[in-house]
């Protein structure tokens, strides 16, 4: 860096500026330069009384509306019930309470700055003034000192010279954090293959997500969309949550006729077809269905999926298409899973290949 | 020697009871020396000084009220069922984060102002670092000596990014936990490290029982404990520096001009303080933010639509949405380009503001102390940077908001997608051109102001029948204001040869330098300032402009 410094003569000239605020009046040599610091000019509350009365009221005031305010913040608390509702042109219906309290705190508070800024305004001494800057960087002494006192101190630590203190000491520091660490590890289990498992298996029912009954192929019509989860999962399981985040399913009927893809035909029973609903960009469960075009849209990031083409995306930021779980009916009639997903569902990752 | 002493306290006795505790209070702290210094300190006076202290007292209200919010608040995941006075939730399940936000926003009186305060002073916080860092930016203030002191705003305004983002998560409301979905997703797309970070992170799978609790932690005591610390670093900095100025009759580098603290910042600025928190409170009692009840608890396969992050976070919400969802597959592992890209840049870009200082003293091989502002026109190359940056920016978050684009202009989300897609790209080089070209019109309006004088809008006709417009020479104040900057030379490669005659290797950064300062200050990239011989050649003329 310091071979590649800029001599002094390329840096730019300061402005003429004669000292710190001195008076340099312009002359035949300079006319650009510093007049210094203007005359102060004064303000009708420096030479009116009356006027200075007129805004110590006005400050007073403003002081006065702040008590008053938080009296009424006071009053609200206690007399306005918290469920009721007013309604407020042109906001619409809010709160009661919450509106009370947050405009008598609002004023309370702003009245306290508004009279404090006013008093500084009009007041107090706006003459300026010019305080000197010193440089940051210490005086040459001062370094020089600094630096032979550090070199004597670690002179007499015999830092230098001990050189295995030094490899030991600079060794068990390095290790001691890695204890922290450790302690990190039972943060979670490790990922193994959680990810590329769902509750769903062979026989398992497709229960829909909203009666909690058993789907027949007979309660899924053309042009509708059916959210469903695998049968014994309820509400109230300790890890519906977690369960429900990677077994979440979307079920559509097509006309088989429609199905372009070969793999979703088989898989599907007569055209009805399961995906899973976790989208495969980040996670975001898919709920916007396009009845004409077969297409789903993920509300969050826009992927965009074709149903009746193995679910391929065909646009957004997704990166592959949605897994499709492999259906039938069982003896009773009652839609099934036959197996799991065959891919990991949701969000791409590293060991996902 | 006793005696005097005892003179002195006899007469300390009669000493006003401030004056005494004062002289206590100096005696185990030393605190008149620290008056000395501050009590009377300069502080220079312009509007664009106070978007800090915006930041600084949003800081505080969040404090404030983050403290009243964790008296009610449960950081925890275990499922109740919902019995508080908001009807249409009656008997939902829900976790006991969402049941306790529920609680403070129904049956505390109070409570929902307080939770009201917080969020939306959360978004000024951001919004006001955000808006102060380009001041700083755009007028050269990070400069030697203030460049750490623009670290530690960075530092500030990228943690408060990841406090802001742990706070409103905590609800577990569907519109939060859809972005902790997201956040889990990102962190899975990370090569190698992805499914053990997002399994550490979590507990287990996604959404498990212990994000709430952990964030909570970390929203709370973590990262706010950090920030605290670097905002009494930046403020102790700002005071130890002196504050910059720009320029103007009287004020040169070495000294700075204003007001005293004591009173008359003490007033403004104290007063600020209450302005600033009375008008959050008036927000918060008219405008109503992340209503949790009406989104209800958090289910990871539920969602609703036109869902959007807080603003600051929207940037991430852009480059997430408008990446190609590129996914590699070789020997047996998925590398999530679609993803991980976005990711990297969300760091790349922020990053790039953070060296902003220090590439710029390289360039301009500068080593001198700046308390002198620069107008922005006079840093045409810098300002336009800037300005490249914050449209960048910008088009990401109008990326971020595709969908609303969408529904509230009827245009269609495809299109919308595709344009931010090219425009990240494009819209900074045609902003760079732009801010460049307006840049040094400005500089050379100012030229001609100086030498020309001011147009008065005055015609007049000579009796020869000639209409000329009237000129008013400037003010001497004028004058060295519009003069006042410093414009550097482009850097040269020094010679091949050094004084000995010998041969020298040039470094390629060398050669680098002196590229890009002939793109900063080679020739058309300023407008050379008015020398005192062009003014006295013009002024000194027969009077004709």
């Amino acid at each position: 860096m310091s071979s590649q410094d800029i001599p002094e003569e390329n840096l730019p000239a300061e402005q003429d500026s004669h000292g710190h605020g001195g008076v340099a009046v312009a002359d035949e040599k300079n006319p650009f330069a510093d007049p210094g610091l203007p005359p102060h000019e004064h303000r009708i509350q420096d030479i009116d009384e009356r006027a200075a009365k007129r805004s110590e009221r006005a400050v007073a005031l403003l002081f006065t509306v702040s008590m008053l305010a938080t009296v009424g913040f006071i009053v609200s608390y206690v007399a306005i019930p918290i469920d009721k509702s007013i309604f407020v042109f042109p906001i619409g219906h809010v709160s009661a309470l919450n509106f009370a309290l947050g405009l008598t705190l609002g004023t309370a508070l702003f009245t306290i700055g508004a009279g404090a800024v006013h008093w500084a305004r009009t007041l107090m001494s706006d003459v300026e003034v010019a305080d000197d800057r010193h440089p940051i960087a210490a005086e040459p002494e001062v370094r020089a000192k600094v630096h032979a006192d550090f070199k004597q101190g670690a002179k007499e630590s015999a830092i230098g010279r001990r050189g295995l203190i030094r490899t030991t000491m600079f060794g068990a520091l390095a290790l001691v954090p890695l204890s922290g660490v450790m302690l990190l590890r039972d943060l979670g289990p490790l990922p193994e293959d959680k990810l590329r498992h769902t509750l769903w298996a062979k026989g398992k029912l497709l229960v829909n997500m909203n009666t909690n009954e058993p789907l027949r192929p007979s309660d899924v019509a053309v042009g509708s969309l059916t959210f469903a989860k695998p049968e014994g999962l309820e509400e109230h399981d300790e890890d519906f949550q977690n369960e429900i985040a990677k077994a979440a399913l979307m079920i559509v009927r097509l006309q088989p006729a429609d199905i372009k893809d070969k793999q979703e035909l088989e898989w599907s029973h007569q055209g009805i077809v399961a995906y899973s609903k976790i989208c495969t960009h980040v996670g975001c469960p898919i709920s916007l269905y396009e009845q004409q075009t077969h297409h789903v849209l993920c509300p969050c990031h826009q992927s965009t999926f074709d149903l009746s083409d193995g679910a391929k995306v065909i646009f957004g930021p997704a990166g592959h298409a949605l897994p499709q779980l492999r259906i039938g009916v069982n003896d009773e009639g009652y839609l099934e899973a036959l197996g799991d997903f065959e891919e990991p569902v949701g969000p791409a990752f590293w060991e996902r290949g | 020697m006793s005696t005097n002493e005892n003179a002195q306290s006899r007469e300390r006795g009669k000493a006003p009871a401030g004056e005494r505790v004062a002289d206590w209070a100096d005696g185990r702290l030393g605190i008149y020396s620290l008056a000395k210094a501050n009590m009377r300190k300069i502080f220079p006076d312009h509007w664009s000084f106070m978007l800090g202290e915006i930041c600084l007292y949003s800081f505080i209200i969040i404090i404030l009220t983050g403290v009243y919010l964790t008296l009610f608040f449960h950081p925890s995941m275990n499922e109740v069922e919902y019995h508080g006075s908001y009807v249409p939730l009656q008997g939902q399940l829900m976790s006991e984060a969402f049941n306790s936000t529920m609680h403070i926003s129904f049956d505390v009186r109070g409570g929902l102002l307080i939770r009201q305060i917080h969020h939306w002073s959360a978004l000024i916080f951001l919004a006001g670092m955000f808006v102060h860092m380009m001041r700083v930016f755009f007028t050269g203030a990070f400069r030697k000596p203030r460049e750490i002191n623009w670290l530690f705003g960075f530092l500030l305004f990228v943690l408060g990014m990841f406090t802001g983002f742990t706070g409103y998560s905590l609800p577990d409301d569907l519109l939060s936990g859809t972005g902790v979905r997201f956040t889990e997703g990102a962190i899975l797309s990370m090569p190698i490290v992805g499914t053990y970070i997002s399994m550490f992170l979590f507990g287990g799978e996604f959404p498990g029982h212990d994000f709430v609790a952990r964030f909570y932690s970390i929203h709370i005591l973590l990262l706010p404990g950090i920030m605290l610390g670097l905002v009494v670093g930046h403020l102790i900095l700002v005071f130890y520096h002196k504050h910059t100025q720009f320029a103007g009759p009287g004020k040169t580098n070495k000294n700075v001009v204003g007001m005293p603290l004591l009173p008359v910042y003490m007033a403004k600025a104290g007063g600020f303080f209450f302005l600033v928190f009375g008008t959050i409170a008036a927000i918060a009692a008219l405008a109503q933010i992340n209503p949790v009840w009406v989104f209800g608890p958090y289910r990871p396969d539920q969602v609703s639509t036109g869902a959007q992050p807080d603003w600051y976070m929207g940037f991430a919400e852009g480059l997430i949405r408008f990446m190609p969802g590129w996914e590699v597959n070789i020997w047996g592992h998925t590398l999530v380009l679609g993803v991980f890209i976005p990711l990297v840049l969300f760091g790349v870009v922020l990053a790039a503001l953070a060296l902003y200082p220090f590439i710029e003293s390289w360039i301009t091989g500068d080593k001198r102390e700046h308390h002198i502002l620069d107008r922005p026109r006079n840093a045409p190359t810098r300002t336009a940077l800037g300005v490249a940056w914050v449209t960048m920016y910008m088009i990401t978050l109008v990326g971020g908001g595709n969908d609303l684009w969408a529904t509230h202009f009827h245009l269609s989300i495809n299109s919308i997608t595709w344009f931010v897609r090219i425009f990240f790209f494009v819209g900074p080089v045609i902003a760079y051109i732009l801010t460049k070209r307006i840049c040094l019109g400005l500089q050379r309006r100012d030229k001609d102001k100086v030498l020309h004088g001011r147009e008065t809008g005055t015609i007049k006709r000579l009796p020869h029948g000639e209409f000329i417009e009237v000129h008013e020479p400037l003010s001497q104040e004028q004058l060295f204001t519009l003069t006042a900057h410093e414009q550097y030379e482009p850097a040269a490669v020094g010679p091949a040869v050094d004084e000995n005659g010998v041969e020298r290797k040039i470094k390629r950064s060398e050669k680098l330098r002196a590229k890009i300062s002939g793109a900063y200050f080679g020739e058309d990239q300023q407008i050379p300032k008015p020398t005192v011989e062009e003014y006295k050649e013009i002024t000194s003329g027969h009077g004709h402009h």
